[in-house]
């Protein structure tokens, strides 16, 4: 409402034609670089409803001249490429790390910003230091410990190593670092526990830098490649984009199933990033200002 | 630290000089409990996280550096020490890795070169059209920010498809508008690192449009209103008040950008398959190839050592580049 009005009594007259001039162009420059950013996923979700021979029509079909959940059934079915299991396992492993890296994240970095423990300035270094390690250092030896712990080719391979980062750490240490000293002190007086003030009064307060925090690592754990291509061996284990690059191999000319599977890989993903969009954008824009 | 104000003041309570000492030795006694208290409360909740940081951050960096020193195949019984062997073979050329190595290690730095300056450029001059206010403007943010949340084999795969020499969007419309409709994309040079570079600033060119938003909506807006009562057009505005509020967060997006470039796999993994030869293949991907399917994993992390090295070299020029910046916009105002 209040926008409708606002420009035209803060913009002076004089201005007006050469601003809408320049607005019009604006517009027409927005419209064309969403054009360019969208339209290769619209035509992902156009080719997932069409026949192979659609998919590989020499003119490109916007809209699917027969539409067909062919492609879905075929790949739903298929043997060698359990894309229902390949899902299970993304979700089930996406989980399962968000959920420790919440947990200990937030335990840790209550602990970092609020107790006074001996050990925590030696702690604290050690870890934010780890944040400047290349996770290429990491590879090699963590495919060792996985292997020797008898993990390869088990979710458990997919959801610890990728827990142990510092990131959620410091992003909890520093948001609670910004909550006021007083909260904690009434219910110190009243004689509650350090773990009792840190679940009733600390966590609840702290929803937005936890939903924050377990959106970026669901995010990151469904999306992630290099790990899983190679701790992940039998096809009934992979997660979701390792199990599509197996797809790829397999059916290199089949179009529709392999947009097919995209879809099916970023439908979630782009489902929560839509219904979230404002603490992702806003999140992330953060983190780079404080960084 | 956090529980000093908790105790009640001390002093304020005791009466006698008798008193005031019984009442300092129960603070202190109460101090230490705190204190103690405070020991076991702190390990308690940092347990959990020193575990698996323990196992898959600090175990691994040791075994890392250790395995790098010997003749490590996985599948071997034997693993001899070799001291500084796999490095120095690396270095002069002498290991039959050296050269796919070196070949990785020219492809990410091809790679580093042609992405950095877009993902620093293109981000920015779509950051200052969505700063202006105007309708639609969330709307337009997040549609640029979409295709970041989507996972590299889902881009990939997308991409494969529509780069596709024969059925792709790409060729077809290059034809529609009278131009070469046979681009071998993914398959011949320079077309592949091409491919690789557009498909990887499509991709993230959101990312780094968001940050310099963010930075952009921290800049007063009362310097840009004094700066054209002065008489600054758009460009002086740009260059003294934009540029220099953006100096903080440049040195973040640069360094970010820096560090996923140099990381770069998957696109190369799964759109070229390192090919034309093994021209597009980085040097992740040579570390990965030799470490996890050759099994040499005493190499591969000699292998890793060095990159990290000159990773390490880029980001502390990338630092003091930026670190001796503030000097100058003192001078230009003076």
């Amino acid at each position: 409402m209040s926008t409708a009005t606002a420009p035209r009594t803060i913009r002076p007259d004089e201005n007006r034609k050469g601003r809408g001039a320049s607005r019009t162009l604006l517009y027409v420059l927005l419209a064309i670089l969403t054009l360019v950013f969208i339209s290769p996923l619209l035509y992902m979700l156009s080719t997932s409803f069409k026949t192979t021979a659609g998919a590989a029509a020499p003119t490109p079909q916007w809209i699917p001249e027969e539409p067909t959940l062919q492609a879905y059934e075929a790949i739903l079915g298929a043997e060698g490429t359990p894309v229902i299991r390949w899902l299970i396992n993304s979700l089930a492993a996406a989980t399962g790390q968000t959920l420790i890296i919440v947990v200990t994240a937030s335990m840790a970095g209550y602990a970092l910003a609020r107790i006074d423990f001996r050990g925590r300035r030696i702690l604290f270094p050690i870890i934010v230091a780890t944040l400047f390690v290349p996770p290429v250092i990491l590879l090699i030896p963590n495919y060792l410990i996985v292997g020797r712990l008898g993990w390869l080719d088990t979710l458990l391979a997919v959801i610890l190593p990728g827990a142990a980062g510092a990131f959620g750490v410091f992003f909890m240490r520093q948001f609670f670092m910004g909550l006021p000293l007083e909260l904690e002190q009434a219910a110190f007086i009243d004689g509650a526990t350090r773990w009792r003030t840190f679940r009733t009064v600390i966590l609840p307060l702290s929803r937005p830098a936890l939903v924050t925090l377990a959106l970026l690592s669901f995010l990151t754990n469904w999306n992630d490649f290099l790990w899983p291509v190679y701790v992940l061996f039998s096809p009934e284990n992979q997660t979701l984009p390792a199990g599509l690059s197996t797809l790829q191999n397999a059916n290199s000319v089949r179009y529709d199933l392999l947009m097919a599977g995209a879809v099916i890989a970023s439908v979630p993903v782009l489902l929560m990033y839509f219904a979230a969009q404002r603490y992702v954008v806003e999140g992330v824009g953060r983190a780079g200002l404080k960084g | 630290m956090s529980d000093v104000a908790i105790n009640p003041p001390a002093a304020g309570v005791a009466t006698g000089a008798s008193a005031s000492r019984t009442s300092a030795v129960r603070t202190s006694a109460r101090a230490a409990a705190t204190r103690s208290r405070d020991n076991r409360d702190g390990w308690l909740f940092m347990a959990p996280y020193l575990v698996v940081f323990t196992a898959f951050v600090i175990l691994p960096t040791i075994i890392g550096v250790w395995i790098s020193l010997h003749d490590y195949d996985y599948t071997l019984a034997e693993k001899p020490f070799i001291g500084l062997d796999n490095y120095t073979g690396l270095i002069d050329g002498s290991s039959p890795f050296a050269g796919a190595f070196w070949q990785g290690m020219q492809g990410t730095a091809i790679f580093t070169v042609a992405t950095v300056p877009l993902l620093l450029v293109l981000p920015l001059v779509v950051a200052l059209a969505m700063n202006i206010k105007f309708r639609g403007r969330n709307f337009f943010r997040a549609m640029y920010f979409a295709p970041y949340v989507l996972g590299v084999a889902v881009v990939a795969v997308l991409w494969r498809y529509l780069l596709d020499t024969n059925i792709g969007l790409v060729n077809h419309y290059l034809g529609v508008i009278g131009l070469n409709d046979a681009i071998p994309w993914l398959t011949q040079l320079p077309w592949a690192w091409i491919s690789l570079i557009g498909v990887t600033v499509w991709w993230t060119l959101g990312f780094n449009t968001v940050i310099y938003l963010a930075a952009l909506q921290d800049i007063s807006p009362e310097l840009y209103e004094a700066a054209k009562m002065d008489g600054a057009g758009p460009w002086q505005r740009f260059r003294h008040i934009t540029i220099p509020g953006l100096r903080p967060v440049l040195l973040f997006i640069t360094s970010v950008t820096i560090i996923a470039s140099v990381n770069m796999f998957g696109q190369s993994y799964l759109m070229t398959q390192g090919g034309p030869g093994q021209e597009t293949r980085t040097a992740i991907y040579q570390i990965a190839e030799t470490g996890l399917t050759s099994f040499n994993s005493g190499l591969a992390s000699a292998m890793s050592m060095i990159f990290s090295v000159f990773l390490a070299i880029i980001s502390m020029a990338v630092f003091f580049l930026f670190r001796e910046r503030p000097d100058r916009p003192r001078k230009d105002a003076r």
